[in-house]
Parts: C-alpha cells; sequence; structure tokens
C-alpha cells in the first residue's frame, strides 16, 4: 500500500469520525441532517475502499438518498421553533461518562479482536459451494441462495416497517410547494428513464457482478421519491388502485416465501433451491423483490395510509 | 507516444479541474450570501467537474469508460442547475434579499437565515 493510499484513508476515517461526531451532536436538526447525509456518502467511499461496491451502491442510494430525503422532509413538517436538539453539554454529568467510558472500552475491543478475525474470511468455502447456487456473483449467491433467510427476514422487516407507519393514519398530502417551481417536475421527468433504466441493468447485473435487488430497488425508489416530491405519483392515493400496491408492496415477501416452500416441498429443506430451476427462481425472486423495495420506500413516504 | 500525451493532457485538465474545484470551495465559504454561494457552486464546481472528468476521459482504457465519464458530468449538469433554481427560488420566497452594493447606499448586508 502507496503513501497516498494510506493518508486517503486516514482523511476518510477522520472525515467519518467527525461527520458522525457532527451529526450526532450537531444542536441545529438541519445542520446534523445535512452532516448524516454527508457521513453516508463518505460511507459509501468506505466501502469502495474495502472493495464492496455492492454494499458502496446500496449505502449511496439507501444512507444518504432515501434516508436524507426522508429526514429532511420529516424536518420540514416539524412545527417551528423545534429546530434545535438538546445539546451533550446539558447531558447529566454521569451519563457523559458512562458515554465516554463505553466508547473506549468497546473501541479497545474491537482493537483486540480484529486481529483474531479468521483470515481471508469464508470467502474459499464460498468459492467451494458457488457452482450449486445457480449464480456466478458471490454476494448474490450469498444473499439469495446461502443465506437466503437473513434476506427474506429483512424484507419482511421493511414490509413491517410500511404497515407500522401507515398505521399511524392516513397520507399527509404533500407539502404545499412554498413556490411555483416548475424544474422539479422538469427534474423529475428528465431523469425518470435513467431512474427506469439503471436498475434494470443492476438488476441484470446482479446475477455476475456487483448489483442485485437491493441497490436496484433503492435506485428506483428514489426515482419514485423524486417523483413523489414533484406531486406526480397520483395513482398512489387513488382508492381504485390500492388493491394493486398492496398486492405489489408484498409480492417480493410472497414470492421468496413461495420459493422457500417449494424448496421445502422438492427437497425437505426451507429456502434451499433445486440447482435446476436456480437462477430462473432467483432472478424472479430479485425482479419481485426490487420492485417492493423500490414501492417500500415510496410508501414509508407518504407517512401514512393512502387512499383514506 | 499518442498515449503519453493523452495521459499528460488528462493530468493537466484534472489539475486544472481541481483548482476550480478550490476556487468554488473558497467562494462557498466566503461569499456573503446565499445566492453568490450557488454561483461558486454552480459555476465553479460544474466547470472543474467537467475538466476533471475529461481529463480521466483521456486517460480511460475504453471509449465506454470515456463516454460514462461525461454521462456523469452531464447528469450532475442538470441536477445542479435544475437543484440551484429551486435554492435561490425558494430562499427569494423565504424573504431572504439579493445583497445589493450600490454606489450611493449601501444595504446592510441581509440577516442570514437561522435555519
Amino acid at each position: 500500500m502507496t503513501l497516498a493510499q494510506w493518508s486517503f484513508d486516514l482523511l476518510l476515517a477522520g472525515g467519518l469520525l467527525w461527520l458522525g461526531w457532527q451529526a450526532l451532536f450537531e444542536k441545529r436538526r438541519f445542520s446534523a441532517v445535512v452532516h448524516f447525509m454527508a457521513f453516508n456518502l463518505l460511507m459509501a467511499l468506505v466501502w469502495v475502499r474495502l472493495s464492496a461496491p455492492d454494499i458502496a451502491l446500496a449505502e449511496a442510494a439507501i444512507g444518504a438518498g432515501v434516508t436524507g430525503a426522508l429526514l429532511l422532509t420529516a424536518l420540514g413538517r416539524l412545527p417551528s421553533g423545534t429546530s434545535s436538539g438538546a445539546h451533550p453539554h446539558r447531558w447529566h454529568p454521569h451519563w457523559r461518562y458512562l458515554a465516554v467510558i463505553s466508547a473506549c472500552i468497546s473501541t479497545a475491543w474491537l482493537i483486540a479482536v480484529v486481529p483474531q478475525l479468521p483470515s481471508p474470511g469464508l470467502a474459499g468455502e464460498i468459492e467451494a459451494v458457488m457452482p450449486a447456487t445457480g449464480v456466478d456473483h458471490a454476494v448474490t449467491a450469498v444473499l439469495l441462495n446461502i443465506r437466503a433467510l437473513d434476506t427474506l427476514l429483512e424484507v419482511a422487516v421493511m414490509l413491517a416497517a410500511v404497515v407500522l407507519v401507515w398505521s399511524l393514519g392516513p397520507t399527509l398530502r404533500p407539502l404545499p410547494p412554498a413556490t411555483i417551481l416548475p424544474g422539479l417536475p422538469a427534474l423529475s421527468r428528465l431523469l425518470h428513464p435513467l431512474f427506469l433504466l439503471v436498475p434494470t441493468y443492476l438488476l441484470w447485473r446482479g446475477t455476475h457482478a456487483p448489483g442485485g435487488a437491493f441497490p436496484a430497488g433503492a435506485v428506483l425508489g428514489a426515482g419514485g421519491v423524486l417523483m413523489l416530491l414533484a406531486d406526480e405519483v397520483g395513482w398512489m392515493q387513488r382508492q381504485h388502485w390500492q388493491r394493486l400496491l398492496r398486492l405489489l408492496l408484498v409480492s417480493g415477501l410472497a414470492l421468496f416465501v413461495l420459493v422457500g416452500l417449494g424448496g421445502l416441498l422438492m427437497t425437505g429443506t426451507f429456502l434451499s433451491i433445486p440447482l435446476g430451476v436456480a437462477r430462473l427462481l432467483i432472478m424472479a425472486v430479485e425482479i419481485a423483490m426490487a420492485l417492493s423495495i423500490a414501492l417500500m420506500l415510496m410508501a414509508l413516504y407518504l407517512y401514512g395510509e393512502p387512499g383514506q | 507516444m499518442t498515449e503519453t500525451l493523452l495521459n499528460a493532457a488528462g493530468h493537466g485538465l484534472v489539475l486544472v479541474g481541481l483548482l476550480f474545484f478550490l476556487a468554488g470551495s473558497l467562494g462557498l465559504l466566503r461569499f456573503p450570501d446565499i445566492y453568490a454561494r450557488l454561483h461558486a457552486l454552480t459555476k465553479a464546481h460544474n466547470l472543474g467537474l467537467g475538466l476533471l472528468c475529461s481529463g480521466l476521459a483521456l486517460q480511460a482504457s475504453a471509449l465506454s469508460e470515456a463516454a460514462k465519464m461525461m454521462l456523469v458530468w452531464l447528469l450532475v449538469l442538470i441536477a445542479s442547475g435544475i437543484g440551484a433554481t429551486l435554492v435561490a427560488s425558494t430562499a427569494n420566497t423565504c424573504g431572504i434579499v439579493p445583497r445589493q452594493v450600490s454606489r450611493r447606499i449601501r444595504h446592510k448586508r441581509p440577516r442570514e437565515p437561522k435555519e
């Protein structure tokens, strides 16, 4: 590793720490949210440096893009006068000492434990079972075949989050635009073809290279949130489409569970996919999950149940 | 020979682009109001990014790679142009007056929004 790489990594680590500190302890909420978004962008760079482009894609799209938009909109809906949070200076001293001590202990523990991790990890074992998974990319194989249960539960958690948000009440209609901004609909219309093209490409790529359902769903969802901001997704609010919307929301999870049950019938193990149909089934599950994830991100952004 | 030349030109463009980024960041920190800062961001940074992307495109190994670099620049141009318009018109609606310095009357510096 050259000096330039070392200094870049150090700069990244220092920047992350500083941005994390600012996001947590900045008194003004707006500033904290912006620091949090910058933190996620830098985190995506860290994943690139760790040669994990899959996670970098998801981190940039979900962490900086969608979460940032959610937080900013939530901030815009807060009543005025609540723009400042509590500063840690006002914390009780006991809590401050406790926080510092526990941070020191966990850092020391991490430093002690990291060298003991098996090196080079599980890569060899995954390489050995790759031919039996039906896909050519290790990350996709792990996510959708070897550890499919984890992914299934992740999607279930997302669906539960949508149900929870929707159970809070009817949709908040979009903020009345402070001014007539023709730029926003124009931007969403200009970029939307790309917001459709990129996820398709990511999905197709997922079988043999970094990509797959989560980044694809996140990019599609980010495009959808842009459309929501421009108030161009009227169908999600209409009574007529509610049944289809709910069906699409659960389609990813439902198909995944069906595939799992099919595996149970054919091989006797839940979620074990027979090699002959593995490639096709994984592709189908990925497409359904990408659609579901995109719609879930948009559904979260409605801040309530539509069609009420 | 051509490759060396292209590489050198690429490095030069990247360096000039970095200078524009530096100038834009300085403007973002030092300019007096939101409208002037938007100028620093949209003009200097977009030009800097253009130079940076062209520099990297010159060093790219394939035409498709170079085209992707230029696509990055095009997308950022669209997004930042429209984004700057949105920020400026929202600031205008919120009642932030652009700072104007005339010879006779020197307006006081407009108050920065608290949030």
